[in-house]
Parts: structure tokens; sequence; C-alpha cells
């Protein structure tokens, strides 16, 4: 039994301790390096934010690089998928234009009312956008976020709202000097304030951690208010975080959605490049 | 006396594949998530390390593994020296196994994998979720695991072709 228990503390120490031939440290030494980065990073001192920026600075242009190969096949797998689908794809856009051509006139009209309301409350939305390229899109199941080519050196800051054509698709949650991270809308951990039309219901949309969205804290009579076919889902500007009335995704009210999905209007696979939106509400009484 | 004709560099680089591929793997995260199939995803990393270091941890040194955990946290985007720390836990699972080990089967491996990722699975969640206050998908995770130990075998008979390659070649 002695013996047992001699053998395991001598594995044990033999593995923890003993540095292996070509081995520069010992398991035990790299641990405790890993706990005590671990710890440093946690705190907000100025020289470890300087090196953390400088490590992911360094870290993501290699990761760009190292992912063009693999970004290359995404791509191809996608084109193969369109290709497939072409017909029904066409079919479904012809019907879905002249719809959105009789909309139009409409939205034209409704666009310079809002205007002439707006200017009559003396109140104007300024918004500046700053173009960026992706340089990192990794599809982790544990955090969905891309890495985007412009950073504090071109005034983005945390917060900033990503859009991707008008949609909105995230925010910044990191900022370095000539990159930044963005976490997507369907992060587990994205909540962001959204206005429910034309049911005009304010919510919060989570992140699911797959592609879509999820209704929370919100009454519970607003499921009975889902009585039209189609939701469409907009940033209420709540919090002034993000520019009110960016669209989100839609909810289809259907029999096999009843958990109220929000599918995102934005294909997060394939974002290339966004516009980093800021925006400042003047004037207003 | 045609092997001493071999190419070093070919020597060389079969001799740091295990490096090359573990690095390529943290900056590109190769999981097939592109593919779009439900649920499905694995950990390379975990298998690689597991396999390499508890065949012969000099193919991967452990320095070289704590770098990986570096980048591999930046380019997730999880807090820094996180994945290194699980990395080397991992290491220590298989240099207590290499210890107590006499004849290596694929069994007991397998299985000992399995202990390993589970744990290594389970310290991660629950740090990220408890310590860290970012909110992971359990489930997820779990089924992370789950493929992660199917596929092992796969790729164990794949690192054996190599290994056997590397070793004819270091043997020369």
């Amino acid at each position: 039994m002695a013996s047992s228990r001699d053998d395991f503390v001598i594995a044990i120490r033999s593995a923890f301790l003993k540095k292996s031939y070509q081995q520069k440290f010992s398991l035990l030494t790299l641990i405790f390096s890993s706990l005590i980065v671990i710890i440093l990073g946690s705190f907000n001192f100025k020289a470890i934010q300087y090196v953390k920026i400088g490590i992911n600075e360094v870290i993501y242009r290699s990761s760009h690089i190292a992912s063009l190969p693999e970004n290359y096949f995404k791509d191809l797998n996608i084109k193969i998928d369109e290709h497939l689908s072409l017909y029904d794809q066409y079919k479904k856009n012809e019907i879905e234009l002249n719809k959105l051509k009789e909309k139009k006139l409409s939205n034209d009209f409704l666009i310079l009312e809002n205007n002439k309301l707006r200017e009559l409350i003396n109140e104007t939305i300024r918004s500046e956008d700053v173009y960026a390229k992706v340089l990192v899109d990794k599809d982790s199941p544990y955090l969905k976020s891309i890495v985007l080519n412009k950073g504090s050196r071109d005034s983005v800051k945390i917060g900033m709202a990503i859009v991707d054509k008008s949609y909105l698709v995230g925010k910044i949650i990191e900022v370095n000097y000539t990159n930044s991270r963005a976490l997507l809308l369907s992060d587990l951990n994205s909540k962001i304030p959204v206005l429910l039309e034309p049911i005009d219901i304010h919510a919060v949309l989570s992140g699911t951690g797959k592609n879509y969205g999820v209704i929370e804290y919100t009454k519970d009579e607003y499921k009975q208010k889902l009585t039209s076919d189609e939701i469409i889902v907009y940033t209420s500007g709540y919090g002034g975080l993000f520019k009110p009335g960016l669209p989100v995704g839609k909810i289809i009210t259907n029999n096999l959605n009843k958990n109220n999905e929000v599918n995102f209007f934005s294909d997060f696979r394939q974002l290339d490049y966004v516009k980093i939106v800021s925006y400042e509400i003047g004037g207003g009484y | 006396m045609s092997s001493l004709n071999k190419n070093t560099l070919l020597k060389s680089i079969l001799f740091y594949f295990p490096i090359l591929f573990l690095f390529l793997s943290v900056f590109n995260e190769i999981d097939f998530n592109y593919l779009n199939i439900e649920y499905f995803s694995f950990n390379f990393v975990h298998i690689l390390i597991f396999y390499w270091t508890l065949k012969n941890p000099r193919y991967l040194s452990y320095g070289s593994i704590f770098l990986a955990g570096i980048v591999n946290d930046v380019v997730v985007g999880i807090p820094i020296g996180f994945s290194s720390f699980c990395y080397l836990l991992i290491c220590a699972v298989t240099a207590y196994l290499r210890n107590i080990t006499i004849t290596p089967n694929l069994i007991n491996d397998w299985i000992s994998f399995l202990a390993t990722i589970l744990l290594v699975n389970s310290i991660q969640v629950i740090s990220l979720d408890i310590i860290f206050s970012i909110e992971v998908n359990y489930m997820r995770y779990l089924i992370n695991s789950g493929f992660t130990f199917i596929l092992y075998p796969v790729f164990l008979f794949l690192f054996n072709i190599l290994e056997r390659k590397i070793a004819i070649q270091i043997n020369d």
C-alpha cells in the first residue's frame, strides 16, 4: 500500500518537476507562469495594457495571414452553395424586388416626412462612419467575434456599433492601436436594447451562440401581440449606445418559431468589410 | 547509403511538423465551423497536444505549448494565459501517464484522453463563467468534448504514420 503511494508521488514529482530532454522549462514553472499571466491580465495597469495591445497587434496580423488558406476554402464553400441554389434564389428575388419597389415609394415619403418633423423639433442625428476590413473572422463555438483593421489610431472607441450595409451586426469590445475586436450580436454575451415594429414594444435582444437571437426582458403580454406574420427588430437607441432605427433582424411568427427567434438580416459568416458607426444626437429640447 | 543523401531540410521539417500544426491550428482555429454543420466542432489542439506529449515530449516542447496557448487566447478573445494553463494541464496528465505506463495501448490512452478533456474543459467553462463572467454554452462544450473524444483514434492513426516517418528520419 505504502509502495503504491510512493510510486504515485514519484510519478507526480517526475511529471511536474523533471525537465525532459530538449525541454527548457519544467511543467510546474510554466503552469505557474500561465497563472501569473492570467492574474496580471486582470489588472488594469497601463504597462500591462500596453503589453496586451502589443501582443494583440502581432497575433491578429499573423492570424489574418495564417487564415488565408482556410478563408479561401470557406469562400469556395459559400460560392458552391450559392451556385447550387441560383435558380431558386432568382425566383425569390424577383418576387421580393416587386414587393420592395412598392414599399420604396411609401418609404421615400416617410423619410421626407421624418426629416421635416425632426427639423420642427430642432433635432439632428449626426453620424460618422469608418470603413473597416475584417481581419480575423473566427466562428468559434465559444465566442462570436471579429477582428477589424481599424483601432484607436482611427478614433475607434469601445461601444461603437458595427454595421454591415445598413444592418447592425455587433459592437466594439476591445480597441488596440491599429485594430479592434467586435462582439457579434449572435454571441451569448451580447445584449442590446431593441424596438419591435409594428407592435411598438421595447425589449432586449440576446445572442444565443447560434445564428439567431432571442427576445428577452419583456412582459409576457408581448407574445399575445405577435399577431402580424413578420416583426422587424430595430435598435431602440436606449442607453445611448446605438443609433436608433438600425435594422437588426426579423421575427417570423409561425408554428415552427415558437421561441420567437430573431433571424439576423446580415450573414455573419460572410463579413468582409463593415462600417464602424458613431453617432451624436444634437439640438432638441 | 541512400539515406545519407536525404535532404536535411526535410528531416527538420518533419521533426517540427507537430509544432507547425500546433501554431497553424491556434492561429487558424481549425474546427470546420465554416461547414456550418449544426453543433459540430472539435478541439484539434487538445488532440494534438495529448498525442504528441504522450508519445514523446521532445516533438512538442512545453515552452511552445505555453506560447500557443497565449496565441489561442488572443485569437479567441478569452483572458490571456487561460488556454496555456489548460494546455499545460493536458501535458501534466500525459507526463504522469507516461511515467506510470509500461506498455501503451489505444483503449487506455483513449479513456485517459476522455478524462483529461473533461477535466480541462470543466475547469475552462467554470472559470470563464464564474471568475471571468463570460457566458458560455455548457452544452456546446460538452458536444465539443464528445466530438474531440470520438475523433481521437482518427488523428491517432494519422499521427502514428507521421511519427513513424519522423522516427525513421531521425534514426537515419
